[in-house]
């Protein structure tokens, strides 16, 4: 058996973790964590734990990156050291720094940054302990942050991932399942128009296999707005 | 797409689809961003709501209020933003030689000019009248379209503040402190027998004996708390 053979989807089409191929892991969801922030979130998904910090709006600094006509999101995805089975070096990387940009186009989508001129809304995004799709996570977490520091947004935005295993299409992938999986497709979804706001893909999919891809992730995106709306009405998910 | 559900208009609205909200009463709901709140025939739009194709949409997360035909939301949390004529407790941050830059707690420092300053100062005497972190009690003269705002000390009242104790609590709570026509702050100045400005940045100018100013605190800390409660529902 070598690299790419291991099996981690069973004849009955069930996952390792005992999952469906159309099943989320569990999620909870935490609002208010940084009591110092205008806003946060702390979310689990799985065994991934992500904080989310919102502080602004403020001036922008330094001055070049003020935008005359809306304010400006800096995004700022973080790995901490300890997040990995093998150390991270801190500071910004090639990854942070790709994740932190797609982020920030996805949100900028959403945040009405038109009513905040030559301002810059800071966005940290931690992530304290990864297990495969932290991009999807810190971009959810985020949103909801931005929701709860009272930014003013059209919608929030869920992201999620699905792949292939196995020549099996699955949702949500975990961290078996990204490493030795064949491809991967996050997606930033904006749950009330269905609008795709991100959206990336590793690996080789078929057509058959992405619309089958797509169609796992819009499902999850729904179910996962839910508890997004829930945690913003009560402070937490579950209760 | 084989039977599954997949995230468009049509099908996002199909348990969302009541006619407007509530007819004329008055409602309260949660709310969070991009959430259908109804056809917007015959309703006039207010703070935290948008217009996307002729339907009412969140903007933010809160409590929505429908006040007459009027569709609004009491955010959770709200950053203050400077108005013309707003009376407002700012620091001072900065200083030139004839100008001073005040924190008013909004995205961008006020400035305030030597001509609209509390007394007349040599040029490049600007610390000598009022140093960086010192509070005023200030009223926003102007506020320009990209959110620069000029404040002056010329008017009634209008001072540096020397005594007391200056608090903060989110802006959005002002009307629950100030009650129907001033009527709940009244109180609170009879009963805590102090001083209590409030300015519109949501910071409060509090002057009198400890206990009083430790009565007002506990005010403000359990106005906060309430708002802040869990279920927002359970306060209204």
């Amino acid at each position: 058996m070598g690299y790419g053979d291991v099996e981690m989807i069973d004849a009955n089409g069930i996952r390792k973790d005992g999952r469906k191929a159309g099943d989320v892991r569990p999620i909870s969801i935490e609002l208010g964590v940084v009591p110092v922030a205008d806003g946060s979130c702390r979310m689990r998904w799985g065994t991934n734990e992500v904080i989310a910090a919102i502080y602004g709006p403020m001036e922008a600094h330094p001055r070049k990156i003020q935008r005359q006509d809306r304010a400006v999101l800096d995004v700022r995805y973080n790995m901490a050291p300890f997040s990995t089975s093998d150390r991270i070096r801190p500071g910004f990387n090639r990854r942070s720094r790709e994740i932190s940009k797609v982020t920030a186009e996805a949100l900028e989508s959403v945040v009405m940054l038109e009513l905040y001129p030559r301002s810059k809304i800071r966005v940290e995004i931690e992530i304290i302990c990864a297990e495969a799709g932290t991009r999807c996570v810190g971009l959810t977490a985020a949103s909801v942050a931005l929701a709860h520091a009272g930014i003013p947004m059209t919608d929030l935005v869920v992201s999620v991932a699905s792949g292939k295993i196995n020549d099996v299409v699955v949702c949500d992938l975990n961290k078996a399942e990204d490493n030795y999986g064949e491809a991967d497709l996050p997606m930033g979804v904006l749950p009330n128009t269905g609008e795709l706001v991100f959206l990336q893909m590793d690996g080789d999919l078929s057509p058959e296999e992405f619309q089958e891809a797509w169609d796992y992730n819009m499902n999850a995106a729904m179910v996962i707005h839910e508890y997004c709306v829930e945690a913003l009405k009560t402070g937490r998910y579950p209760q | 797409m084989k039977g599954v559900l997949v995230a468009r208009l049509d099908n996002m609205t199909e348990k969302k689809n009541a006619a407007g909200p509530q007819d004329k009463q008055r409602v309260t709901r949660l709310v969070a961003p991009g959430e259908d709140l109804g056809d917007l025939e015959g309703h006039e739009l207010g703070h935290g709501v948008i217009a996307i194709d002729g339907r009412i949409r969140a903007t933010k997360n809160g409590r929505m209020n429908v006040n007459g035909n009027t569709v609004s939301i009491e955010p959770r949390r709200t950053a203050y933003v400077p108005r013309p004529g707003d009376l407002v407790i700012g620091y001072i941050e900065g200083c030139t030689n004839n100008i001073w830059f005040v924190d008013i707690g909004a995205p961008f420092n006020a400035i305030l000019p030597m001509s609209l300053g509390p007394s007349k100062a040599d040029f490049g005497g600007t610390r000598s009248v009022i140093d960086i972190g010192e509070a005023i009690l200030c009223r926003v003269q102007e506020v320009e379209e990209t959110h620069s705002s000029v404040v002056t000390m010329k008017g009634m009242g209008l001072r540096k503040i020397r005594s007391g104790a200056v608090e903060n609590i989110d802006p959005h709570l002002l009307g629950r402190l100030i009650g129907k026509q001033g009527k709940a702050l009244r109180q609170l100045k009879e009963e805590s027998e102090c001083r209590v400005i409030v300015g519109d940045n949501g910071r409060l100018w509090i002057d009198g004996d400890f206990n009083g100013t430790l009565e007002v605190r506990n005010h403000l800390r359990s106005l906060t708390a309430e708002a802040k409660a869990v279920t927002l529902g359970g306060v209204v």
